[in-house]
């Protein structure tokens, strides 16, 4: 088979890839925290303002915290600035040719001397030490408040991550179930990775580097201003060359940088796809059309790749070599200044470096702004999930659900996940407490949503369903919940324990009554197969179990709970036909004295049930118990014999 | 697709060596750093000239310069002259600096990007390479993850070094170098300086990335907690666990923020350190260097640069930590590919007596094959299994998971190859034909299968690329898939989403089914393949098997019994061994395991049928 051709190719799996970061929990070691340049959140923040008064809502009780913050910085700022200029003090101190006028401190500590205008040696070397130990303090001064700033301002952005991270969990607790079925999992991680780790970021370094960027700013500017205004004005000139160089580099930076995360889109989804796939690749004697596929798109990845890099590293360099160029100029000008204006060599020694410093902080801004957009963008999406509306809070005359008996009556309900399109019509059913209800038919039909309505994962649009004669909407849904106890398809467990799996159907159950659980649902032989039997360690989802024995764990699981009404979704599909004949006695057992709702694929385990409902697209279509529906020769019939797929 | 990819596949395992994906670039690789260290020079130039300028410019002390300057003075006769030449100089050096930076940013790139795509690529293609029980080692999800995530880092990791490796040290030594012409006296205190550095670099790299590791740990593990609660929402949901989920949750968080407090603490510390320390380092300089200024024995400008030769040192320093930081990650990604390419594919046809040998009855012949997954385990998934299959017959495999029927049949295209024992297919030791050839001969239906993003006709044209849409359509209609295709409004030309999520189960498989039959095999594996395919569709596609593929060996796995009880033989596989073989009839009669899983499946159909008598009969209302 031929090679698809590249754009083929980058059409189809640029769009796979996108979401290609691989899931957390991976074998990924040490790797990226932050991923590549390209999980980094995009975009443009909305409404900074809004976003920004809500971020400082998570630091602004620390407020004492970041005033100390604020003032260390500025100190060590200062400090910075003070220590540089007093070099100056000290060049002059040494130079015999020097006005000694133009010392702070000599004219402090030496006003005599300085009025005479002549030093001794002896007066120079005392003035050296005395401006040394001034540096010292001053050094130290400096060293402290920047120590203080990390470590206070660490304390502030751990604590409001912590918070925002926890905030973002509690109310992903409390979302519906429609709001996860709509999202996909990764976009939600990537709330908790990426946005949070961007927001981490902005609070704790970068907001802080943005200030104390503009302090130096400012203050090296006035220093500058202080020492010499004819070299200020120089380095000045060079400053709209520092915007514009950035700017372009950053412009080009961006555009080659989308260009690579396409590319690296498509090779990313390539490589997901068939590796995942590789043994029908291996089948199907497949791999040189992989190959070659794929290094088609490596290939082109090449040299968007280059580009990228290149305009990414190319922006130090000039910027900083601009400011090299600057500190040239300076430096000419400044010799010229010294033998013709009577500027000293100590101030053309500072100013210079002065001069080399002066783009750093604009650079620095201007980087900073970036990551500040990216990282608000980020906030804003955090704040749009925490803005969600939750599920609806029970009403206030909500009723308590002690001493159920699980009689379940289903009267004319339809529902729909879209408003246009309805999933069940008309639906009527009447559950005796105790009773075994099965739901048959194919994907689809609406089997699934049943459940979901029962315990209100959805709250239905038209009819009324009621426990034990009241509409389950009167009812605490906390409790309502508790009431129900599911076994779903998908096999969900903890890390954790698989006593702790167990029991995470009713937390008080004893040990006693898990491992009577286990029994119920026949797990507990494989359990004790284990090496540490009950205390074994599942982690990733059971990955170390069977989906077979991963099932058995979640009726375990339902069958600690002593909630009189039972929702077995699937809940034997993985287990073989022979194994499911031996839990059968233990089903019964579960069933007993429950008011079960049942869905299942082979059809061989709903047959003892109360009344079985044939779903058809939305609609129950037949009703009845197995005999009955069998002896009516319809759909039931033709799904018993095998003549009609069920998927 | 040509043979050359079964001798490409061939090939034995070679060492990796990062100096494969260096070579081609040998060039780019050499000039990157080369630029780099013009930039570095001109770093601990522009100082000298400045200290020139103050120095023999402004403080004419010309008995001090250098022959060269005294040259030059001579020549342009006016200290303002030899500052603006001083000045010209320093502006050509920024100049050149700046060339060199970018030229060194321009090859750096070059390089990096071309080694990383070269690694990418020979990765991908030993993984091409690998055998199932290579991929089973490995798993498919970490297999990605190296593929992407560590040639990622491998990637940046040689671009910083590319930039970085000679300019931090080069800048250390040209500046220590540097300081030493200027004033050896005063290069002492660095002697001392430097040392002390080093051991707070140590301390850092030996306390910190520990730290660090912890930290990135417990990241993983809050990743981890918040994806197994958002995928476990209902189960949350329906045992209303909120409150427990959001404790467990405060917890790890709380864990995560301890870790990243002791790893951010080492750097918080670390930095102001080294700032003191470098400040120390300034003050001495100072106090001596101005004795010696006030003595006579240094020049002003002389010390004003040895102060910036001082900070260059230092902040050299401290970016070779980070480079050793990135290093120690880039080296776990580095392992980790490592691993794929050392990894010894465990299954070739260099030693095939007949490459060139093709399937052509499809008969097929296990003996005494014995299998193990892991090469020194007491279970045995195959044990002792002989078994004669002959060309164009049917044979049903039956038995319950775990019991090895889908390591059998494996065994046939050599997807494993036996631990003892040998198959033979028409007669040929497997091994002895080229892979290519054999699994040309070979249409495996698997149990885990899966469909590529891309048309249907796509994903069936992996059957046989040449095929005309006839027989295409042909082949889809055997395995009953023609029907639903045509009932999409695209028909072939359909998109399958993402591994085929917009088809249902029983539509995916028979799509799979038709795939394998484009490719016209001698011998055709169905793994458990018509699962979620309705009894009477079924039917309908053992039909053609019967019809159109008379001459082909088939081989069926099913956990129904109705899907194998035609065949002409039936094996029942328990535990690795062959417990009964034989037709339905007799296996019936004789194989109590056989029977019980018969009973289980058959006794709705039993009851069926008396309900179907009692109607008869009037016993139930219809």
């Amino acid at each position: 088979m031929a090679a698809r051709n590249l754009e083929e190719l980058q059409k189809r799996y640029a769009s796979l890839g996108k979401a290609g970061g691989r899931g957390p929990g991976g074998p990924g070691g040490p790797g990226g925290r932050r991923g590549g340049p390209g999980v980094r959140a995009k975009g443009k923040p909305k409404n900074s303002r809004a976003t920004v008064r809500r971020l400082a809502g998570y630091i602004a009780a620390y407020r004492f915290r970041l005033i100390i913050v604020l003032l260390c910085m500025l100190c060590s700022t200062v400090t910075a600035l003070a220590g540089g200029y007093l070099l100056r003090d000290v060049y002059n101190a040494l130079d015999r040719d020097a006005d000694p006028g133009k010392s702070i401190l000599l004219r402090i500590f030496l006003p005599d001397a300085v009025e005479a205008g002549v030093l001794t040696d002896a007066e120079r070397m005392w003035c050296l030490g005395i401006i040394l130990l001034v540096l010292a303090g001053i050094y130290a001064v400096g060293v402290v408040s920047t120590y203080l700033q990390g470590r206070l301002m660490m304390t502030v952005s751990q604590n409001a991550v912590e918070k925002l991270r926890n905030d973002l969990f509690k109310k992903l607790q409390r979302l519906p179930v429609r709001y996860f079925d709509s999202h996909p999992t990764g976009e939600l991680m990537s709330r908790f990775t990426n946005d949070v780790d961007a927001i981490d970021m902005m609070i704790n370094s970068t907001v802080t580097s943005f200030i104390s960027g503009a302090i130096s700013l400012v203050g090296t500017f006035a220093m500058m201003l202080y020492t010499n205004w004819i070299l200020t004005l120089i380095t000045l000139a060079f400053v709209p060359l520092y915007l514009f160089g950035g700017g372009l580099i950053g412009k080009k930076s961006a555009k080659y940088h989308s260009a690579q995360q396409a590319a690296l889109g498509a090779v990313n989804g390539y490589i997901e796809e068939t590796v995942t796939g590789s043994k029908v690749v291996k089948v199907f004697n497949h791999e040189e059309v992989c190959v070659e596929e794929f290094e088609a798109l490596n290939d082109d990845m090449r040299e968007k790749q280059f580009k990228a890099h290149f305009y990414g590293g190319v922006m130090g360099p000039i910027m900083h070599n601009l400011s090299n160029l600057a500190f040239a100029i300076t430096a000419g000008v400044g010799g010229l200044l010294c033998i013709f204006a009577g500027f000293d060599v100590g101030g053309l020694a500072i100013f210079c470096t002065y001069s080399r410093q002066f783009s750093f902080p604009i650079n620095n801004i201007s980087m900073q702004m970036s990551t500040i957009f990216s990282a608000l963008a980020g906030a804003e999406r955090v704040f749009a999930v925490m803005d969600e509306t939750p599920e609806m809070a029970d009403r206030p005359d909500a009723i308590s659900m002690e001493g159920v008996k699980g009689e379940v009556i289903l009267d004319n309900v339809s529902f729909g996940y879209l408003p246009d399109q309805t999933v069940l019509k008309h639906v009527s059913l009447y559950a005796h407490a105790g009773q075994k209800i099965a739901f048959v038919g194919s994907t689809g039909a609406g089997k699934t949503t049943v459940t979901n309505l029962l315990n209100r994962f959805y709250d239905i649009d038209e009819g009324m369903i009621t426990i034990d004669g009241v509409d389950i909407r009167a009812y605490k849904r906390d409790e309502l919940r508790g009431n129900i106890a599911m076994v779903l398809q998908d096999t969900h467990l903890f890390t954790g324990t698989i006593m702790e799996n167990i029991r995470y159907g009713r937390p008080d159950a004893t040990d006693d009554e898990v491992i009577q659980a286990a029994k119920t649902a026949s797990a507990h032989s494989f359990i004790m197969r284990l090496e540490k039997g009950y205390q074994t360690v599942l982690e990733g989802d059971g990955a170390n179990l069977s989906q077979g024995q991963r099932q058995l764990l979640n009726i375990a699981r339902a069958a600690v709970s002593k909630a009189p009404i039972l929702v077995l979704d699937e809940a034997t599909s993985s287990v073989d036909t022979r194994t499911e004949r031996h839990i059968e006695h233990g089903m019964d057992r579960l069933m007993k004295n429950r008011t079960t709702f049942v869905i299942a694929h082979r059809l061989s385990t709903v047959r003892n049930a109360n009344a079985i409902m044939v779903l058809e697209q939305g609609e129950i279509i037949e009703r009845g118990n197995h005999d009955q529906l069998l002896a009516l020769g319809g759909r039931y019939h033709e799904l018993y014999t095998g003549k009609r797929e069920l998927d | 697709m040509t043979q050359s990819n079964t001798q490409a596949q061939a090939q034995t395992t070679e060492r990796l060596r990062w100096f494969k994906y260096v070579k081609p670039y040998l060039p780019w690789f050499i000039i990157g750093p080369l630029l780099m260290i013009v930039e570095v020079i001109g770093e601990v130039v522009m100082p000298k000239l400045l200290a020139y300028i103050i120095d023999f410019g402004v403080k004419h002390d010309m008995a001090e310069a250098p022959a060269w300057l005294t040259w030059l003075y001579d020549v342009l006769k006016t200290d303002s002259a030899l500052v603006v030449a001083l000045a010209v100089g320093m502006v050509l050096t920024a100049v050149l600096m700046m060339i060199g930076g970018v030229g060194g940013a321009y090859f750096g790139a070059k390089a990096s990007v071309n080694f990383a795509a070269d690694l990418r690529a020979d990765i991908y293609r030993k993984v091409q390479k690998f055998s199932f029980s290579n991929i089973d080692k490995f798993n498919t999800g970490s297999l990605v993850t190296r593929l992407t995530n560590d040639v990622t880092q491998m990637q940046n990791f040689v671009n910083t070094l590319l930039r970085m490796a000679l300019r931090s040290p080069g800048m250390l030594i040209g500046a220590l170098i540097m300081a030493i012409t200027l004033n050896g006296e005063l290069a002492i205190i660095l002697a001392v300086a430097i040392p002390v550095m080093l051991v707070g670099i140590f301390v850092f790299i030996r306390f910190g990335f520990p730290r660090f590791s912890a930290m990135q740990e417990k990241v993983d593990g809050l990743n981890a907690n918040v994806q197994e609660n958002i995928t476990n929402v209902r189960v949350v949901k329906s045992f209303v666990r909120e409150e427990h989920e959001n404790a467990r949750f405060a917890a790890t968080n709380a864990d995560l923020k301890r870790a990243g407090r002791r790893a951010m603490m080492v750097m918080i510390c670390m930095s102001p350190l080294m700032t003191l320390c470098m400040n120390a380092a300034v003050l001495v300089v100072l106090w001596f260097g101005g004795n010696m200024v006030l003595n006579g024995t240094m020049l002003v400008g002389d010390l004003t640069s040895f102060v910036t030769y001082i900070t260059q040192i230092l902040s050299s320093l401290m970016m070779v930590t980070m480079l050793f930081m990135q290093a120690s990650r880039a080296m776990a990604s580095g392992r980790r590919i490592k691993a794929v390419m050392n990894e010894e594919i465990d299954i070739s046809d260099l030693n095939a007596a007949f490459p060139d040998k093709q399937v052509e009855r499809g008969e097929i012949e296990f003996r005494n094959v014995t299998f193990r997954y892991y090469k020194n385990s007491e279970g045995k998934v195959l044990d002792n299994v002989s078994l004669k299959i002959d060309a164009g017959s049917t044979v049903g495999i039956i038995g319950s998971t775990g019991s090895g029927k889908t390591t059998l049949v494996s065994m046939i295209p050599r997807l494993y190859d036996a631990d003892e024992g040998k198959i033979l297919v028409d007669g040929v030791d497997v091994k002895d034909y080229s892979l290519y050839n054999l699994r040309e001969g070979v249409g495996m239906v698997l149990q885990k299968n899966v469909l590529f993003s891309g048309t249907i006709e796509d994903n069936l044209r992996w059957g046989d690329g040449e095929a005309d849409m006839n027989t295409i359509r042909a082949a889809a209609d055997s395995a009953q898939a023609d029907g639903f295709v045509m009932s999409f409004k695209n028909g072939y030309e359909s998109d399958l989403g993402q591994g085929g999520t917009n088809v249902s189960g029983g539509q995916k498989q028979r799509l799979c089914i038709a795939r394998a039959l484009l490719k016209k095999p001698k011998i055709l594996i169905l793994d458990d393949s018509t699962s979620a395919v309705d009894t009477a569709t079924e039917a309908r596609i053992r039909e053609t098997f019967r019809g159109a593929l008379r001459d082909t060996t088939k081989i069926i796995i099913a956990q129904r019994i109705t899907s194998v009880m035609e065949a002409d033989r039936i094996i029942v596989v328990n535990e690795g061994r062959i417990t009964g073989m034989g037709t339905h009839a007799e296996l019936l009669a004789t194989n109590t395991e056989y029977k019980e899983i018969y009973d289980s499946q058959m006794e709705a159909a039993r009851e069926q049928a008396n309900v179907q008598n009692a109607i008869k009969k009037g016993e139930v209302k219809a």
